[in-house]
C-alpha cells in the first residue's frame, strides 16, 4: 500500500505503470511474429514488474480536458438518418456502438474500440455530491481571509509529527482517525491564527448548499476560498497536493463518461431506447446550454440562479440519484434512473455482483433424493441434465467412428452431441440441418461436445461449503426424472438430506482438471476426515438396523444366503461355508478381506454380557455389528479397514456392507410402533414406585425449605441449594425409570433394536415414549416463568412441587396431562427459537476464523506457518501428529510393532 | 507507551498458569534461526513490557524460550522475539 490517502470511488486511477508495460508486450510478440513463425513464443519474453503504489486521486478540470476526446455542446443524439451526431452525447469521437461505424479517435470498429471520454464546460461551478463532506471539512478548517488552516505556525509540525506517528502504529486507518479529531477541535476556533481576522460559522444545508451566517456561499466563491488553500496546509486535511486539490471538488467541467458504458438498444420496433446515463447527461448539457445563453444574454439573476440549482440538481442525481434529500431523478414511467452511485453499490452493484459473484457455465442443479442402489461415488444425473451438460472430446484416426455416432443423434437424442468445435476455434451447433454437413466434415482435430454419460467425473457441491468435504469428486450416472440421486450414505460430509436441498453439479472440461478432481477430490480420498481421523462416511439407519440383526444371531438357508450376497455384488461364494443353514456372522464374513484381523467394542452387551467384536481371519467370530464399528464419525472397523487395505478398497467393502446391510432388512421385514415401548405390568409398577418416591422425597425437602431447615450447599442460598436437589432427584428419577424401560422391554421389537444398534433413537426416547419424559429445563433451571409466584394458575401461589415446575410424570405413550402438555411447548419453543438465533451466529463465528487461518500450512519442517512465511506453530498441534493417520490424535506404537510381526 | 521495566502490580512469575521463559543466548538464537530458516520478522512476537519478562535482562532483538506443559505433548517449547511495547 502507498503511503497516500483519499479514495473516492469514480474518480481516476493512475496506473502509469501498467501501459507501457501492455505495449511493449504485444509490440514484442507481434514483431517475433513477423520474424519468424517457429520462434515460439515463451515466458521469458515477458517483462515482469512489480506494482509498488497505488495513487488515488481527483482528476483536476485540465486532466479532465486533456483525457477526454471530444467536447460535447448539444444535448442532440442523433442526425435525421440516425448517425450520431457531432459534439452530441453519442459522439463517434467517444466511441462505437453501432456495427459498421468507426471510431474517430482510434479508428477501430465495434468491440474493438473500448471507448473514450468526453467533456462539457459547465457555465457556472457546481458542487460533486460525493466530496461535499470533504469540502465541509475543508472550508471549516481554514480562514476565509487568507486561506490558512486554523492552526497556530508552531502547532502544525507537533501536528504533523503526531499524525506520522500514529500511522506508524496503526496505519492509514488510524491516521484518518487522528485527522478528523484535529479537525473537530478546529470548529471552535473564531479567530484565524495567522491574519486575525473572525471566522463565522459555516453550516450545510444538505445536500450541496454551504452557508455561512444564514447567507448561502456560491460554489463559485466555495471555490476560490479553497483555491486559496496553500499546498502545505493541505496534510492538515488528509489530502495529498500532487494528486488532489481541493478546488477540483468544485466542478467547472464534467468528464462525460465514454458511450461503450452507456450503449442504447434498438428495440423490436426499431426505436432506440437511450441508457440511463444517457439520459441524464443529456439532461445536464440541455440545462448548462439554457444556463450558458442566459447568461450571455443578461438575463435576470434569479432566473441564473433557479437554472444553476437546476444544473446542481441534475450533476448532483448524475453521480447519486439517492441523496436523501433529494428527490430521485425518473424515467417518464416513474421508476428512478440508475446513474453511476447505483451502478456500483449494493448487492445487484458492479461489485458485488459482477465482480465478487462469478457464475460457471457446465454446472446444474436441482433438488436431491436418495438412492441406495447407487454406489458410493455416484450421483445421479436426470437425462434432461445429461443433455445440455456437455465433455469435449478431441476427434482422432481412432475414434473417429465412435464421436460420429454422438453427431448423428444429434442434440435431441440421448448419447448425443450439442457442438462440434472446428480446430480454428469456430463452434457449430448441431441441428437438424448442419447434421449431415458437419458428419462429413468432421476429421481428427476437430472437438466434439458430446452429452453427460455413464462413468464421467463431476464436482457435486452442497453449501455452505465449509469444509473440503463439501465438494467431492463422483462418477455420472444418468438416470430418468429429475433430481440428483446420492447413495444416502454420503449425505453426512454433505450435511444434507431430502426435506428439499438442492446440490449443484459441476463438469470439469479438461484432461487435466478431470485427473485433478479424481485424485484430489473423489470420494475416497475424503473418507477418513482430518479433524477426528474418522470415516466420514459410514453406514446409517436401516443399514445398521439391517447389520445388527444380520451378524445378531440370524440365520437362513445356503440359498438365500446365496441370493442375498449375489443381490449386493458378490459372485465368489467360495468363502461362504458349505452347509444348509449359514449364521449371519458368516455371511457378514464374506464381505471382508481374508486376511483381516479386528477388535472392538460393540454399542450393547449380547446375551453373554459381552460386548467385544472379534474378526480373525476376515471371520466376525463373536459379537454384533453396530455404530461403532459401521457408523459414520464412529465406526472402529472402518478405520481399521483404510489402515490396511488402503481408501479404495474400504469405499468399496462400505459399499458392499451398506447394500448387505438394507438389502437384508428388506427381505427380512422392518417396523416400528408404539406398542414397542408397552411394559409389562410389574414393570409400570416399578416405575410408579420410583416416581412416586421421588416426588415424596421433593415434598420433604420442600417442607424442610419451609421450616427452614434445610442444609444449604457452600456459597449458595437455601432456595438455591432447593432447587438444586430437587433437580437432582428428579433426574435420578427419570434415569431410574430409564433402566427399569431398558431392563423389561422387549429386545426383538424394532424401536428396541434401533436403540441397541444405534441406528436410531437411544434409551432415552424409549424411556421417555414408555415411562416418563421427565424435568423440562430452560437455561439449567426448572421453568419458573409465567404468572406472579406460580407457572400456571392451576397450581397455588409459591408452590414449589415438581409438577408444577415442569416435571412432565407421564411418558408419550400414555399421554400428558394439558399442564404437563404446555411445559414440554414451552420447552420446545425455547430450543427452536434458540437453534434459530444461533446458528446464523456460530456460521458467522467460523467463517470468520476459517478465512483468518485459510493460508496456514504445515511446511516441510513440521511448523505451521502463514502466507508471509511467519511461524504459527514450531510444531503441528505441539505433537506434529496429523490426526487422519492416528488413532484418537495419539499414534498406537504398539500396534505398528504388531503389524510388523 | 509503558516504561521498560515496570513494577508489577502482581508478581506474576511464580503464577501456576505462567509458563517458564527463559532468553535465549546468541549462539542459541543463531541455532534457531538456522534450523528453521528464518529471521526474527517470522518469529511470534512477545513485546519487551510483557510482565513474565520482568525479571528478564531482555531487549529489542532478543528470543525468548517459552516451555510450556501441555495436553498433548507434556512439554511443548515456544519460541517468541521481543519487540519494543
Amino acid at each position: 500500500m502507498a503511503e497516500e490517502e483519499k479514495e473516492k470511488k469514480e474518480t481516476e486511477e493512475k496506473q502509469e505503470e501498467k501501459t507501457p508495460e501492455e505495449e511493449k508486450k504485444t509490440e514484442e510478440a507481434s514483431e517475433e511474429k513477423k520474424e519468424k513463425e517457429e520462434i515460439t513464443f515463451s515466458t521469458r519474453d515477458f517483462i515482469f514488474k512489480k506494482v509498488e503504489s497505488l495513487v488515488f486521486g481527483v482528476s483536476s478540470p485540465q486532466m479532465i480536458k486533456k483525457m477526454a476526446s471530444a467536447k460535447i455542446v448539444t444535448p442532440e443524439l442523433y442526425d435525421k438518418e440516425g448517425y450520431p451526431v457531432d459534439g452530441g452525447l453519442m459522439d463517434i469521437r467517444m466511441g462505437v456502438i453501432d456495427p459498421g461505424l468507426r471510431c474517430k479517435t482510434c479508428g477501430s470498429k465495434l468491440k474493438e474500440c473500448i471507448g473514450h471520454f468526453g467533456y462539457i464546460e459547465l457555465a457556472r461551478p457546481v458542487v460533486h455530491i460525493n466530496f461535499v463532506k470533504v469540502v465541509m471539512d475543508v472550508l471549516r478548517g481554514t480562514c476565509k481571509e487568507c486561506g490558512r488552516v486554523l492552526i497556530p505556525k508552531n502547532k502544525i509540525e507537533k501536528y504533523k509529527k503526531e499524525l506520522d506517528k500514529v500511522q506508524g502504529e496503526t496505519g492509514l486507518e488510524g491516521r484518518r482517525d487522528a485527522i478528523k479529531s484535529i479537525l473537530s477541535s478546529l470548529k471552535t476556533i473564531n479567530k484565524c491564527p495567522w491574519c486575525k481576522s473572525r471566522q463565522q460559522k459555516i453550516t450545510l444545508e444538505k445536500p450541496t448548499t454551504f452557508m455561512e451566517n444564514e447567507k448561502k456561499i456560491s460554489p463559485v466563491e466555495v471555490r476560490s476560498r479553497l483555491e486559496r488553500i496553500p499546498d502545505e496546509d493541505l496534510e492538515m486535511f488528509g489530502l495529498n497536493p500532487t494528486s488532489v486539490r481541493p478546488e477540483w471538488m468544485i466542478l467547472t467541467v464534467m468528464p462525460i463518461p465514454p458511450v461503450t458504458m452507456r450503449p442504447s438498444i434498438t428495440l423490436e420496433s426499431g426505436e432506440r431506447s437511450e441508457d440511463d446515463l444517457t439520459h441524464k447527461l443529456g439532461d445536464i448539457v440541455r440545462i448548462n446550454q439554457r444556463l450558458f445563453e442566459n447568461i450571455n444574454a443578461g438575463a435576470p439573476e434569479i432566473i441564473i440562479e433557479d437554472l444553476w440549482d437546476l444544473l446542481q440538481y441534475h450533476v448532483t442525481t448524475f453521480f447519486n440519484n439517492s441523496v436523501a434529500q433529494l428527490p430521485p431523478a425518473r424515467h417518464r414511467s416513474g421508476q428512478p434512473l440508475k446513474t453511476i452511485s447505483e451502478r456500483i453499490k449494493s448487492k445487484e452493484g458492479r461489485i458485488r455482483h459482477n465482480l465478487a459473484g462469478k457464475r460457471t457455465n457446465f454446472s446444474a442443479r436441482t433438488v436431491i433424493s436418495p438412492d441406495p442402489m447407487l454406489k458410493l461415488n455416484e450421483v445421479g444425473v436426470p437425462r434432461i441434465v445429461a443433455m445440455k451438460l456437455s465433455i469435449p472430446e478431441t476427434v482422432t484416426e481412432w475414434n473417429m467412428e465412435y464421436l460420429k455416432e454422438f453427431v448423428k443423434k444429434g442434440v435431441s437424442e440421448y448419447p448425443g452431441a450439442n457442438y462440434i468445435v472446428r480446430p480454428d476455434g469456430k463452434k457449430k451447433r448441431i441441428t437438424e440441418e448442419t447434421q449431415e454437413q458437419l458428419l462429413e466434415e468432421i476429421q481428427p482435430g476437430y472437438i466434439v461436445e458430446r452429452h453427460l454419460m455413464d462413468g464421467d467425473v463431476a464436482l457435486f457441491n452442497r453449501q455452505p461449503s465449509l469444509h473440503r468435504m463439501s465438494m467431492m469428486c463422483h462418477r455420472v450416472r444418468v438416470l430418468p426424472y429429475k433430481t440428483f440421486r446420492i447413495n444416502p450414505s454420503v449425505c453426512h460430509p454433505y450435511n444434507a438430506d431430502f426435506d428439499g436441498d438442492e446440490m449443484n453439479l459441476h463438469i470439469p472440461q479438461t484432461e487435466e482438471s478431470r485427473a485433478e478432481a479424481e485424485t484430489l477430490m473423489e470420494i475416497h480420498t475424503q473418507l477418513i476426515s482430518p479433524r477426528y481421523g474418522l470415516s466420514v462416511i459410514g453406514c446409517i439407519q436401516d443399514s445398521i438396523s439391517g447389520n445388527y440383526l444380520l451378524t445378531r444371531g440370524f440365520s437362513m438357508t445356503r440359498d438365500d444366503a446365496v441370493s442375498l450376497l449375489y443381490n449386493i455384488g458378490i459372485d465368489d461364494m467360495s468363502r461362504l461355508p458349505n452347509k444348509k443353514e449359514i449364521d449371519g456372522k458368516e455371511i457378514f464374513s464374506v464381505i471382508l478381506p481374508e486376511d483381516f484381523n479386528f477388535t472392538g467394542k460393540s454399542r450393547g452387551k449380547d446375551k453373554e454380557g459381552k460386548d467385544d467384536v472379534i474378526i480373525r481371519k476376515g471371520v466376525l467370530n463373536q459379537g454384533v455389528m453396530d455404530v461403532n464399528s459401521l457408523g459414520e464419525e464412529k465406526g472402529l472397523l472402518l478405520r481399521s479397514l483404510h489402515q490396511r487395505y488402503g481408501d479404495k478398497r474400504t469405499i468399496d467393502i462400505l459399499g458392499k456392507i451398506f447394500m448387505l446391510g438394507t438389502k437384508f432388512l428388506t427381505n427380512h421385514g422392518f417396523t416400528t410402533s408404539i406398542s414397542d415401548t408397552d411394559l409389562p405390568e410389574k414393570a409400570e409398577l416399578e416405575v410408579k414406585a420410583i416416581l412416586d418416591k421421588a416426588e415424596d422425597d421433593v415434598n420433604n425437602l420442600i417442607n424442610l425449605f419451609h421450616q427452614g431447615k434445610l442444609e444449604t450447599f457452600p456459597g449458595r442460598t437455601m432456595s438455591e441449594t432447593l432447587e438444586l436437589k430437587i433437580l437432582e432427584i428428579l433426574n435420578k428419577a427419570r434415569n431410574k425409570t430409564g433402566d427399569v424401560v431398558a431392563e423389561y422391554l422387549n429386545k426383538n421389537t424394532g424401536s428396541s433394536i434401533m436403540s441397541d444398534s444405534g441406528s436410531r433413537g437411544g434409551p432415552l426416547n424409549l424411556a421417555q415414549m414408555a415411562a416418563c419424559v421427565g424435568q423440562q429445563a430452560m437455561r439449567g433451571k426448572r421453568i419458573e416463568k409465567g404468572y406472579l409466584k406460580r407457572t400456571l394458575p392451576h397450581f397455588k401461589k409459591g408452590d414449589l412441587t415438581s409438577s408444577s415446575r415442569g416435571f412432565i410424570r407421564d411418558g408419550f405413550k400414555y399421554g400428558l396431562t394439558p399442564y404437563e402438555f404446555f411445559f414440554g411447548a414451552i420447552t420446545g419453543r425455547d430450543s427452536l427459537m434458540d437453534t434459530a438465533l444461533r446458528t446464523p451466529k456460530s456460521g458467522y463465528l467460523y467463517r470468520r476464523l476459517a478465512n483468518a487461518t485459510q493460508d496456514e500450512k504445515v511446511e516441510y519442517d513440521q511448523t505451521v506457518r502463514d502466507a508471509s512465511r511467519k511461524i504459527i506453530q514450531f510444531k503441528y498441534g505441539e505433537d506434529g501428529v496429523d490426526v487422519s493417520k492416528s488413532e484418537n490424535g495419539i499414534i498406537n506404537v504398539d500396534r505398528i510393532i504388531q503389524n510388523i510381526k | 507507551m509503558a516504561k521498560r521495566k515496570r513494577k508489577n502490580i502482581v508478581d506474576v512469575k511464580n503464577h501456576v498458569l505462567i509458563p517458564k521463559h527463559k532468553k535465549l543466548s546468541e549462539k542459541d538464537k543463531k541455532e534457531l534461526f538456522e534450523k528453521y530458516n528464518i529471521t526474527l520478522k517470522e518469529l511470534p512476537k512477545i513485546p519487551l513490557d510483557d510482565p513474565a519478562l520482568a525479571d528478564i535482562d531482555a531487549k529489542e532483538g532478543d528470543v525468548i524460550k517459552i516451555t510450556r506443559e501441555s495436553l498433548t505433548t507434556g512439554k511443548s517449547i515456544f519460541y517468541r522475539g521481543v519487540i519494543s511495547g
